[in-house]
Formats: structure tokens, sequence, C-alpha cells
């Protein structure tokens, strides 16, 4: 590699300097394949989990799985919340931190959008009327996403603290909000109609889904915002030190994270033409899965959102696959969790190996 | 390094002090370094030469004192403004974020954009790239893969990107503290050669070292400072190890 070789020097020199042999460079090539084939990890999972369903369908009941359109927009149906969750998740994780409150903003924003869609639908009409509730969902979802940033980023508390502290107040207020039970959205078919309809058979919501990842890709790979939010992982004394705002970007961040949450909710009451204050709440633990499985570090600084949406296949396709295939759904749990644990191994290994060249 | 004693300094510091309540870190300091001068800064530990490179770089605000940059007198309130008048501090831990590429770690925090069909902003990535490419050949460092995250390189090499950043945003006198602490002694050699060509580019060098090799090596005067004070200034051809290692412990 000609970056190793040694500097012809100009000027006095006191000390005796011979030329040196270029330090022996533990080859940048191999490194960085390996580092793409773990980009892709989850991409190759995904494929060997859908190849093994499919054969799995084949020989069991000569079925298929993947081939059937049913079961395409059923697992993407099923992927919609814990991806959009994991999205502003994968903001969070790269950053450093992490968003315990997202399940139950998600909830809140749920209820707050099934609500204002009931209020606004007589003075309104029903289109207006959603889209006041969609508006007002995803708004009331930055607000405790706002808490959040300014608790991590002005008052220095722990993300993980601040944010478990968010989700408690997240599920107390939705539940509030909810009078404790499922609030039916009523007499706006409209909403509905959206939650559920199709265009070419792929259902609009998860167009809307698509859409906004895409968006969030976009935001995180060609933006100055995704940029420092690879630095601040990363090095957060270097990316102060360059003279970025690191208060003003965590706070932001942390709305950002709450909008993805805000978004999922109203998806999910419109799904359901109901909003419930529990909607997220097993979707936490999947959209941190996501991100991890997705290739992201939990020390920050790397994850990118293509790898989110792998990981958030992978738990959808396990997910729904082991109920098409009659397996007991409590084996779910155990199959997400194992998939987990493989993926933070892998991580650890993959530092490992790249630890050497940092350390030297 | 005389010559350019005509001039008024690049930068020049008159009877600076830091005061910690009743600590004094740095007391009626005075120094000057020319274009294209190396000093280098020595001392034991708690000598001082952190709060020297701090005050001068707009980390601390100075007790008492004045500095003047190309003969102006100038206060920085922040060190971003120090780093607007061209002072550029490369600390220890390089300041740099490893996952990022060289051009992005130049760039980071005044990253430049470009419009994608004419509308939508995005990262100018191959100005961040043409960039990185100019200033580390510049530097005498050729880095074949200019994406690749900066992690991947060595000691030596992100020491250079360090260095890169600060010529590449012009900076007129850069601050370095303990360069060639943490490499081996191949990539010690290299960035004793990059202060070199610092040197010839015309830029005045401030560096903070334990290593009286490098200093022998690079520096056109050494400044000792001992419990906040100046023990002693020479400059290099007119000293030896055994007086600069004398004015360190105070023992004469």
């Amino acid at each position: 590699m000609s970056s190793t070789e040694d500097v012809q020097k100009t000027g006095p020199q006191a000390a005796p300097r011979d030329h040196v042999a270029p330090p022996a460079d533990h080859s940048e090539r191999a490194k960085t394949l390996v580092q793409r084939i773990a980009d892709l990890r989850a991409w190759l999972f995904l494929a060997a989990l859908v190849l093994a369903f499919e054969i799995w369908a084949r020989y069991d009941f000569d079925g298929t799985f993947i081939l059937n359109p049913y079961n395409l927009q059923s697992i993407a149906i099923f992927a919609v919340a814990p991806l959009l969750l994991a999205s502003g998740q994968t903001f969070v994780i790269i950053s450093g931190g992490i968003d315990l409150s997202l399940g139950f903003i998600m909830g809140l924003a749920a209820v707050v959008a099934a609500h204002v869609v009931n209020w606004t639908t007589p003075s309104l009409g029903m289109p207006l009327a959603v889209l006041a509730g969609a508006l007002a969902g995803v708004a009331i979802a930055g607000v405790p996403g706002l808490i959040n940033g300014l608790l991590v980023a002005r008052l220095r508390v722990p993300p993980f603290i601040g944010t478990l502290g968010m989700f408690g107040v997240a599920r107390g207020v939705a539940f509030l909000l909810a009078g404790g039970t499922v609030v039916p959205v009523q007499g706006n078919s409209f909403f509905s109609t959206l939650g559920n309809g199709r265009f070419h058979g792929v259902p609009y919501i998860v167009i809307v889904t698509i859409v906004f990842v895409l968006l969030m890709h976009y935001l995180l790979t060609q933006t100055r915002f995704g940029q420092h939010n690879y630095a601040i992982g990363a090095n957060v004394q270097a990316a102060r030190r360059a003279g970025i705002n690191i208060k003003s970007h965590l706070t932001r961040l942390y709305v950002l994270s709450g909008i993805c949450a805000g978004l999922a909710g109203v998806l999910y009451s419109a799904r359901f033409n109901a909003g419930a204050a529990q909607a997220g709440e097993p979707l936490l633990l999947d959209s941190v899965a996501a991100v991890v499985i997705g290739g992201a570090s939990l020390f920050g600084g790397s994850g990118t959102i293509f790898g989110t949406v792998a990981g958030a296949l992978v738990i959808a396709v396990i997910q729904y696959g082991l109920v098409f295939i009659n397996v007991e759904p409590f084996w779910q749990f155990i199959s997400v969790g194992v998939v987990i644990i493989i993926s933070v191994l892998i991580d650890q290994a993959q530092r490992r190996f790249s630890g050497g060249r940092v350390d030297e | 390094m005389s010559s350019a004693a005509q001039e008024p300094p690049i930068l020049e510091v008159r009877n600076l002090s830091k005061h910690f309540g009743a600590i004094r870190a740095l007391n009626d300091l005075s120094m000057s370094v020319h274009r294209g001068e190396v000093v280098a800064l020595a001392g034991d530990n708690g000598a001082g030469k952190t709060t020297l490179i701090k005050t001068i770089s707009g980390v601390f605000r100075p007790s008492s004192g004045e500095i003047f940059l190309n003969g102006q007198p100038v206060t920085f309130t922040t060190p971003q403004e120090a780093r607007d008048r061209g002072i550029e501090t490369i600390y220890q831990d390089l300041a740099l974020a490893d996952n990022l590429s060289i051009g992005a770690n130049i760039f980071l925090g005044r990253e430049p954009m470009k419009r994608l069909f004419g509308f939508v902003p995005i990262l100018d990535r191959k100005a961040m790239a043409d960039a990185a490419r100019a200033t580390m050949a510049r530097l005498d460092f050729h880095v074949s893969r200019l994406e690749a995250p900066v992690s991947n390189f060595s000691g030596g090499q992100r020491q250079a990107v360090a260095i890169g950043r600060a010529v590449y945003w012009d900076a007129q006198i850069l601050i370095m503290d303990e360069p060639t602490a943490a490499l081996g002694v191949p990539e010690q050699r290299k960035v004793i050669a990059l202060i070199h060509q610092l040197k010839a580019e015309g830029r005045g060098v401030i560096f903070i070292s334990h290593n009286l090799q490098d200093i022998f090596a690079v520096a056109d005067r050494i400044i000792v400072l001992r419990r906040g004070v100046m023990a002693g200034e020479r400059r290099i051809s007119e000293t030896t190890h055994d007086e600069v290692v004398k004015l360190m412990v105070g023992g004469r």
C-alpha cells in the first residue's frame, strides 16, 4: 500500500534518521471485505431464513412461503411498526444512545390520533379529520422526544435512564388519555380505508413506511445531520472540537426518534381503526433487536438504515414464519433472542478483528 | 531561524498569566513564534505547558497578559474563535471520528453540500475526497483508499489526517500536544517529517514534547517551563540535552 511509504525528509536533521521500512499493514483490504460481509450479514441471514421456510413449506405441505403474495403482504404489514421504531432507534444507537420510550410514544400517538379523528370528523369532514389526527399524533410524539432530548443533551442524563423515565411517563399519559381502554375511531371510514387499503396489492401503510425509511436513509447518509450523528457516536470530543453543536444535535435526534414512533402510532390506529396505549409495548425490544441484527453497534458510531430494514424483516419473517409452519408461538421469542445474541457476538468478533489496528 | 526576525512574529504572547484561584498555573510568561519556526515547549508535569497552550488556543481566558497575532492584539473567548483566526490545536487523542473517512474528518462540522437534480441537498463526497487527496499529497502521505474510515489507518497516518485538517483550513499556527507520544519509531519519524513540512510552508508550530530526541530533531527553539514560569529559552543550535534537562528539573 502506497500510504505506508516512508516520507522523504527535507530540512536539517539533528537526530539520525535513515530510511525505514514501512510498518506492516494488516491488510486494509481484508478488513474491508470482512466489513462488507458484516454489513450484509442481516440480508444474508434474511435470505437463509426465507429459504429455510420455503423448503419447509414445500416439504411439509407442498405449498410455498415466499411466493405467496398473501404471505409477503402479511410480513410487510407485520414489519411496518417495528421498522418505523427501529429507523429512529438506528439514529439514536449510532449516536451512542438508546431510546427506551419509543413503544409508549407510539401508543400515545395512536391514542391521540384516534381521539383527534373522532373530535374533528363532525366539523372537518372525513379526509381533513384524518389529516388532523395524523398530524396531531406525529406532533404529540415530538413532545416526549423533545423532553428526552433536553434530558440527554442539556441535563446530561444518561439516555438509558432519561428515556426509561419517559417510557413510564408516556405510558401513563397514554393510558390516561385512553381512559384505560382502547379508543375506537367512529364515524370516519376514510381512516380505516387508508389503514387497510392497497395500491396494486401493496398496502398504503407499507408504501408510507417505504417512503419514510428512504427519507431516513437519505438523512443518515447524505446530510450533515447524519454525518454528525456518526461522528458523535464515534468520538463526541472530536465532534465538539470540530464545532458541532452537540446539544442541539442530540435534542433534534430524540425529537426525530419520537416522530418515528408517532408515525408508527398513527399507522397503527389507521390499520386497527382504534388507538391503544399498549400498541407499541412489545415493539420496543424488537426495535433495538432490528438495529442490532442490522449490524449497528450498541457502542455507537456504526449502523445503517438498510441494515435495520433487514433486521426488522428478519424479525418479522421469524415471527410470521413460525406461525406459518405451525410452531408454537413461544418459539418466536426464543429464536429472536438467539438471533440477537448471535448478532452481538458477530459485532464483537468484528470489533476485535479491527481493534488490533486501532490500538497499535 | 533568525531570518524572519524583521517582520512581527506570527504569534506573540506578552506577560501572560493564568491563575486558578490561588494557584498560579502560569505566571508572567512571554514568548513568540515566527513564520516557519518550530518552538518546543518542555517541562515537568504541572509546569504549565498545557495551561499555556490552552490559553493561546482560547480554551482558557488569561488572567492577565496579551496575545498578538501578526502584531495585532487578539482575545479569544472560545477555541472556535482561535481556530477561525488560524490557531489550530492538535490534541493527543487526535480528535478524529474513527468511523469517518479522511475527507469527512477534514470537513467535520463544515461539510460541503451540493444539489442533486438541482434541488435535493446532499453531501459533496467527491469534493471531500478530492480535498483529502490533495491535502494528504501535500503532506507527502499517499493514501490509496479515500473512502475508508480512518480507523483503518496507522497512528502516524491518523496524526497526518489531524494535521491535514489544520492545513486544509489554513491554520497559520499549529499547536501539537505530544504529537509523537503514542507512536512507534517509524511513525514518530513521519510526524517529525510532517513538522518539517509545515515549517517549510512557513507556518508556525508549537509542540509539547517530553522527548528530547524529537525536540532536537525538529525545533528551532525550546522554551522550558517550571512551576508556571519560564525557566529558560534556548536556540536548539546553541544548547545541549544536558542543559535542557537541568532547566527542566531546576538543578543549577
